[in-house]
């Protein structure tokens, strides 16, 4: 049995290479990782016109075969057929977009020369005659040596012409001349065979010049940013609140059908208090995932993130960053593990690993119902004038404070651990375009899928170790379940580390089921001070009276300061060694943490006893 | 001139680059989007804090950010100006 042929798109990025992917294999594709790097593997299958089954992988964006990101890496090696694993394309399409024939037009002549089937899709043609510009594909043609066929990937035009020139391609030997060319040679054929192809061209691009002259304009940029920001944001917290209460409702009607048709024993408990309270927990944070990064993916497929990252540049500068860091430290505020996911676009790997490092200072949203229970117990509910209430102002404290921190490791980091070549930031300005409905739902998919998967396995895995640690060895008759589990036996251990910050038993007790998910301390504290209540809102008010009666201000404080800067989150600690190769650096991540974790409370609880509070 | 001093609009032609005043990689990156000896360029924008970088450059029909550190490791000539 013969292999079905493999087929490469290749091109430069912003050529509208996924568009004309997505277009051709529609929701057959699959999405993994190359083996040993962080670099999207997108393949699926397509049947051509002649009726061929062929496998097609969608290579990341390169700008040369001579690689400068771990990206530009995999494809040049992939083409080549020196990727460990993966089997040579057996056809190469290469993906240009008609308005950028003259820079496009480089990087295709070097992939010509490996001598392989080519088909070239010059996509986007319809964009290029908006902006005035008339090609023919003949002319290009001729001077290539390989078929051209003009492509809209959007509204699937030569999607059919193209299979069939796939299906036909042939290996053919590179053209004297274009073998051994080097890169100055090339564009200055690029720029001849670009003017020669070019039928009719007015003025360019005045869409787009005008689009950002507002959208990058010193005063009204920034401004049409923050406000963004500003819907994204609410979406994200407001939006996403009644599909979250839904799961939530779901979740409990599925507890209460597992609690019915099971005998009342270990596995029923298992299953409803360990693992679908557990997952449960991770996965009704799916609606505010979804909502943020159907945001980003229209951001990116618009063009706006390039222009976010260029507004935000300087100010990332100040730190040792670059404006592509900014979009995945502002995912995170949504939740660690997209931000830590969406670093994938930062070329630069050390200001990639810093990113990563920092990203799960920012407050993500499974900290709000530990500050909400904790603040509205200890905070009293009065404005400090203007009209600004202290519960506000003590949030918004603590928002700050896991930015500020963010910041200031990323400075030590970049000096220290990081240092390396100052990075800088070159990136093309894309154009803009309107985001395709069917685009955004196959990325929302994937992104959904992934997290999805990530709660079937890791926390699931996490929420079982966890129960047996809360549940064995079992109690004897009058002690507590808590106190005779092998987690109180580690809170005992753990209370004696955490007395100098100001914690007691209780405190040390709820960071271990934290682990898994921060708010997990919140029912975990609701469980030790014995409140039970099936009603949340009731709960959050009887659990505050019962820790005013066992905490002081102080040690409230404290226990908010560690959560500002505590990585517990299993998940974001599984991201990041996935997204790092190894366990090196999560390891890291933990420790350094941890360590300004335990310092912040320190240092909160002993001012705020100095204080007098 | 530089090209991070060339007035915004101004279109220039990129003479000289000294690129062993880059990283290796930037420098590579810079030449893989048409950035180099010959390039017709022009400043589109700049940004807005601390000594408005970064800047956008026209290049063909491309828009390339860029640092102003980048940008002053390339000298270039002003071309004159074409009516719009």
């Amino acid at each position: 049995m013969s292999r079905s042929r493999k087929i490469a798109l290749v091109g430069n990025p912003n050529a509208g290479k996924s568009a004309l992917f997505n277009a051709l294999t529609g929701a057959r594709q699959k999405i993994a990782n190359y083996p040993g790097v962080t670099v999207e593997r997108k393949f699926g299958r397509v049947v051509l016109p002649t009726g061929e089954p062929v496998e097609m992988t969608d290579l990341p964006g390169a700008y040369g075969l001579d690689p400068t990101s771990p990206d530009e890496e995999v494809t040049s090696k992939v083409v080549r057929g020196q990727f460990p694993g993966e089997a040579e394309p057996d056809v190469l399409v290469i993906v240009l977009d008609a308005s950028n024939l003259e820079q496009h037009l480089v990087f295709a002549q070097e992939l010509l020369s490996l001598g392989k089937p080519t088909v070239i899709a010059l996509n986007m043609v319809d964009l290029a005659e908006r902006d005035g510009l008339v090609l023919d594909p003949e002319v290009l043609q001729q001077e290539l040596g390989v078929r051209v066929i003009p492509t809209v990937a959007v509204r699937r035009r030569g999607l059919i012409e193209l299979g069939e020139a796939i299906a036909s391609a042939e290996s053919r030997h590179a053209g004297p001349g274009i073998t051994d060319l080097g890169q100055t040679e090339r564009r200055v054929a690029a720029h001849a065979m670009a003017e020669a192809a070019i039928l009719s061209e007015s003025k360019r691009h005045r869409l787009h010049a005008r689009l950002d002259r507002l959208l990058l304009n010193p005063w009204i940029g920034p401004v049409i940013l923050l406000a963004l920001l500003f819907v994204v944001f609410q979406a994200v917290f407001a939006w996403a609140n009644p599909l979250i209460d839904g799961l939530e409702e779901g979740m409990a009607a599925l507890s209460d059908y597992v609690t019915a048709i099971l005998p009342a024993g270990l596995l029923r408990d298992l299953l409803t208090d360990g693992i679908i309270a557990g997952v449960g927990s991770v996965v009704v944070f799916l609606p505010q995932i979804v909502i943020l990064f159907a945001f980003i993916l229209a951001m990116e497929a618009s063009g706006y993130m390039a222009r976010a990252a260029f507004l935000m540049d300087r100010l990332m500068s100040y730190v040792g960053l670059s404006g592509r860091s900014f979009i995945p430290l502002l995912s995170s505020f949504a939740c660690a593990i997209p931000g830590i996911m969406a670093t994938r676009s930062i070329s630069d790997p050390k200001d990639r690993l810093t990113t990563i490092l920092i990203a799960p200072m920012m407050t993500c949203s499974a900290r709000l119902p530990v500050y909400a229970v904790i603040i509205g117990a200890f905070i009293p509910a009065r404005t400090v004038g203007w009209g600004i209430g202290l519960q506000g102002l003590v949030l918004f404290a603590l928002y700050i404070s896991g930015i500020m921190g963010a910041f200031l490791a990323a400075l030590v980091l970049r000096r220290s651990i990081t240092r390396g070549e100052a990075s800088g930031f070159i990136m093309e300005l894309p154009k803009y375009q309107l985001p395709r409905l069917k685009d955004m739902a196959i990325g929302l998919w994937q992104r959904g899928w992934i997290f999805l998967r990530r709660a079937g396995t890791i926390i699931f895995t996490v929420t079982v170790i966890l129960w047996v640690m809360l549940n064995f060895p079992k109690a004897a008759p009058g002690e507590s379940q808590v106190d005779a589990s092998i987690a109180g036996h580690l809170a005992n251990g753990l209370a004696v580390v955490v007395e100098p910050i100001g914690f007691n038993r209780d405190m040390a007790l709820s960071l271990i089921p934290a682990m898994a998910a921060r708010e997990v301390a919140v029912s975990s504290l609701a469980t030790t001070y014995a409140v039970d209540d099936e009603d949340e809102a009731q709960q959050a008010v009887d659990l505050g009276n019962r820790l005013r009666n066992s905490w002081t201000l102080p040690m409230a404080l404290a226990f908010l300061a560690w959560f500002v800067f505590a990585p517990q989150c299993m998940s974001t600690i599984a991201v990041t060694r996935r997204e790092t190769n190894g366990w090196k650096w999560p390891a890291f991540m933990l420790a350094y943490l941890f360590t300004l974790a335990y310092i912040a409370a320190g240092a909160t609880f002993w001012l705020a006893t100095a204080a007098g509070l | 001139m530089t090209l991070d001093l060339l007035p915004i609009g101004r279109t220039a032609r990129i003479v000289t680059v000294d690129w062993s005043a880059l990283v290796p990689e930037e420098a590579r990156r810079l030449r893989a989007l048409g950035l180099e000896e010959g390039a017709k360029v022009s400043l589109a924008h700049r940004g807005v804090f601390g000594g408005r970088d970064p800047l956008a450059i026209a290049v063909g029909r491309m828009t390339v950010a860029l640092r102003r550190a980048h940008a002053s490791a390339m000298t270039v000539e002003l071309l004159e100006e074409v009516s719009a």
